[in-house]
């Protein structure tokens, strides 16, 4: 199923149109463009120093784009900040303080976000990841695993539908790594829209719907997923050793 | 408006719940203030110099030293595991932000001052007496200013690798208009002339407090705007 | 934009030249002072560091101003040459106020009866000194270019601002405890002939805040120049 764009528009969730960035005289993104429509999930794959960390900021609003422009379902984040509220954010490092419980770090969350009654919003968030009696713990004695269940609780908690993923599967075990393909499958199918950025495309294949390559700040491929992962491989080796 | 100051409200009371879960910072910066006045103490000749004629410089370099101390930990604490990004992610604008920490590091800077004024008078035998509630303004006036430099420049330093160095020698600079009106205050307060004749210095305080508030709060986006 | 390499070149010619003009100035300053200047009666010969000490001070001060303004302007325009103006400006002008240090003690010292008096004017170069080096030192701290300009940025603006604040609390101290009259830093009315003398001073200090500042500025430009658009 596919979620309806907002009444009235057909803007995508998310487009960006020209990202360029530059880091003094350095040019780590040169001309990037991305569109990702609901129930799409766009993998991005790149060797180290690609660019990737750099673009995902940029889609999230945390990092100013040198020139090109970021639209959130048709809109600036810089004109229209409660168009934040559509973005979540999964990434390696979980955003919790490891002094606070899972629920104190939840609720801040949700009262940063507005949500209605911060403390329902923890509890219910903390409870779809199953985590609900490790709930008044400080999160520096949670295990790896269920860190990971509390940040991906925190980067759900107020109901995106665009989800921004960077390197999510850095050092997490076996069951962690399902666990992370099982939410993304859910988005996908619920009809958010998902960008992925990794070093590898083992993983998450099977779910995206397009792939692309970035090297030195530019796609060498940007394509619908193709069926033949292993023919495409060989294609992504032959591009990285250009 | 009520937003912005919702969520200033809302990141101070986060910042306050880490601070009171570990107590680290501010157990030390306590007993940093208690230590700073016992050493003072004894590094002066009792023959020549009273500990009365030195009490007001020993009080406010110690408030002052004990809160650049405690700076760092408001932006320090937003490092670990990339919390800032979960902040600025969030439709929370980088002035409410701004206020957000500014309110945090000022009740901190508050509770250390609030220990250290008891150990002041009990150490150098200081009759606050009906200097009180002047004093409290002064501290107030000579607090609100600074604390607003500490809170940007913190936000900077902490993304260099020696912090804890580089905030002292940007920020003491900053300190000398709010530490020599303070001072001055404080002397004439504790030989119990009147607040009226203190006009000025207060005057200065305030300006001080209004204009570089004003100005960290327009200028602290531009910190955070990566 | 950065410009190109030669263009940056070009600039640091431009800015040796300036320079080279302004030391032959300086020569002349030398001569002027010491030959074409009466020697004040009651300070003597020491008198004459001030023809060095108050145009040092000038050029510090007016080095400050524009760390402070530039900076300004490049959290409003973003233009990455604007924060390498400010940079050099802040260095140029760390160069002249230590000048300033120097030479006010080595002045003092017979005229006033002390190395260092907390006179007003003093104190504020002090400061200005300990300024630069604050934002230096956060420079020095910060590797990527365009976080370096914008904290450093904050740094030049709030410290222009403090300067009055740090100003008007010493003078107000002062006057509280008034000094010794030996102590007496204000400047003497000056006879005409050593006001002209000062004041070519203070032209040719500008003239080599301008050469430094240039040749400065340009060597970093051509450093970023040099570095290439893709940065490898």
């Amino acid at each position: 199923m596919t979620a309806a764009a907002p009444p009235g528009t057909d803007d995508p969730p998310l487009r960006a149109t020209g990202i360029e960035r530059r880091f003094g005289a350095a040019r780590v993104l040169a001309g990037v463009d991305l569109t990702v429509r609901p129930g799409e999930l766009h993998l991005v794959v790149g060797p180290n120093g690609a660019g990737k960390t750099t673009l995902l900021r940029i889609l999230a609003g945390l990092t100013r784009p040198t020139a090109g422009t970021v639209r959130v379902f048709g809109h600036g984040l810089g004109d229209r900040p409660e168009f934040r509220r559509e973005l979540g954010l999964l990434s390696h490092q979980s955003l919790l303080y490891d002094d606070l419980t899972p629920l104190e770090n939840l609720a801040f969350a949700a009262r940063l976000y507005g949500t209605g009654s911060p403390p329902a919003a923890a509890a219910d968030a903390l409870a779809a990841v199953g985590l609900s009696h490790r709930g008044h713990d400080p999160v520096r004695r949670l295990s790896r695993g269920m860190i990971q269940r509390v940040a991906i609780a925190r980067a759900l908690l107020h109901r995106p539908r665009i989800l921004l993923l960077d390197e999510p599967f850095t050092g997490l075990d076996a069951p962690s790594v399902v666990r992370i393909l099982e939410m993304l499958a859910g988005q996908v199918a619920a009809g958010g829209a998902l960008v992925l950025v990794s070093h590898t495309v083992t993983e998450v294949w099977p779910l995206a719907t397009r792939v692309s390559v970035l090297v030195r700040g530019r796609w060498v491929i940007d394509e619908p997923r193709p069926a033949d992962r292993e023919a495409f491989m060989s294609r992504l080796f032959e591009a990285l050793s250009d | 408006m009520t937003e912005a100051i919702r969520l200033a409200l809302v990141v101070a009371a986060k910042d306050l719940r880490v601070e009171l879960r570990s107590r680290t910072a501010i157990v030390s910066a306590v007993f940093f203030a208690a230590l700073v006045l016992v050493i003072f103490n004894f590094a002066r000749d009792p023959a020549s110099v009273s500990a009365a004629t030195l009490a007001p410089s020993i009080l406010w370099i110690t408030f002052t030293f004990a809160a650049m101390l405690t700076f760092n930990r408001a932006f320090a604490l937003e490092r670990e595991n990339a919390a800032l990004d979960g902040i600025l992610l969030a439709p929370v604008s980088r002035s409410a932000l701004f206020f957000g920490k500014y309110l945090g590091n000022l009740a901190f800077v508050g509770a250390v001052q609030a220990v250290t004024l008891p150990l002041f008078v009990l150490f150098f035998n200081v009759g606050l007496g009906r200097a009180l509630p002047g004093l409290l303004l002064v501290t107030v006036l000579a607090t609100a200013g600074f604390v607003a430099v500490g809170t940007v420049f913190s936000a900077m330093v902490v993304r260099t690798r020696f912090a804890d160095l580089i905030l002292p020698v940007l920020l003491l600079p900053f300190l000398v208009p709010p530490v020599i009106g303070a001072v001055q205050v404080t002397t004439r307060l504790l030989t119990g002339r009147p607040l009226s004749e203190l006009a000025g210095w207060l005057r200065l305080l305030g300006v001080y407090d209004v204009i570089f508030l004003t100005l960290c709060a327009l200028l602290f986006p531009a910190i955070m705007d990566e | 934009m950065i410009p190109t390499p030669a263009a940056a070149a070009a600039t640091v010619r431009r800015g040796l030249a300036i320079t080279l003009v302004a030391l032959l100035g300086l020569a002349g300053v030398y001569v002027l002072a010491q030959v074409y200047t009466p020697t004040e009666v009651r300070q003597g010969l020491a008198q004459k560091i001030f023809y060095i000490h108050a145009p040092a001070a000038w050029a510090a001060l007016m080095a400050f101003a524009l760390v402070g303004i530039v900076s300004g302007l490049y959290l409003w325009l973003r233009e990455p040459r604007l924060d390498l103006f400010a940079a050099a400006s802040a260095e140029v002008g760390l160069a002249f106020s230590a000048v300033m240090l120097t030479t006010g003690p080595l002045w003092g010292k017979p005229v006033w009866g002390t190395w260092w008096t907390w006179d007003a004017r003093l104190t504020l170069t002090l400061f200005l000194f300990f300024l630069f080096v604050g934002y230096l030192a956060l420079r020095s701290a910060l590797s990527e270019p365009a976080e370096r300009a914008r904290f450093s940025a904050v740094v030049g603006i709030l410290g222009l601002v403090l300067v009055p604040f740090v100003h008007l609390s010493v003078y107000l101290f002062r006057t509280l405890h008034p000094a010794p009259v030996l102590l007496k830093p204000s400047a003497p009315s000056m006879p005409p002939v050593m006001l002209r003398t000062l004041l070519i001073s203070i032209g040719v200090f500008t003239l080599l805040y301008i050469g430094f500042v240039t040749t400065r500025y340009g060597l970093a430009v051509l450093a970023e120049a040099r570095r290439g658009p893709d940065g490898d």
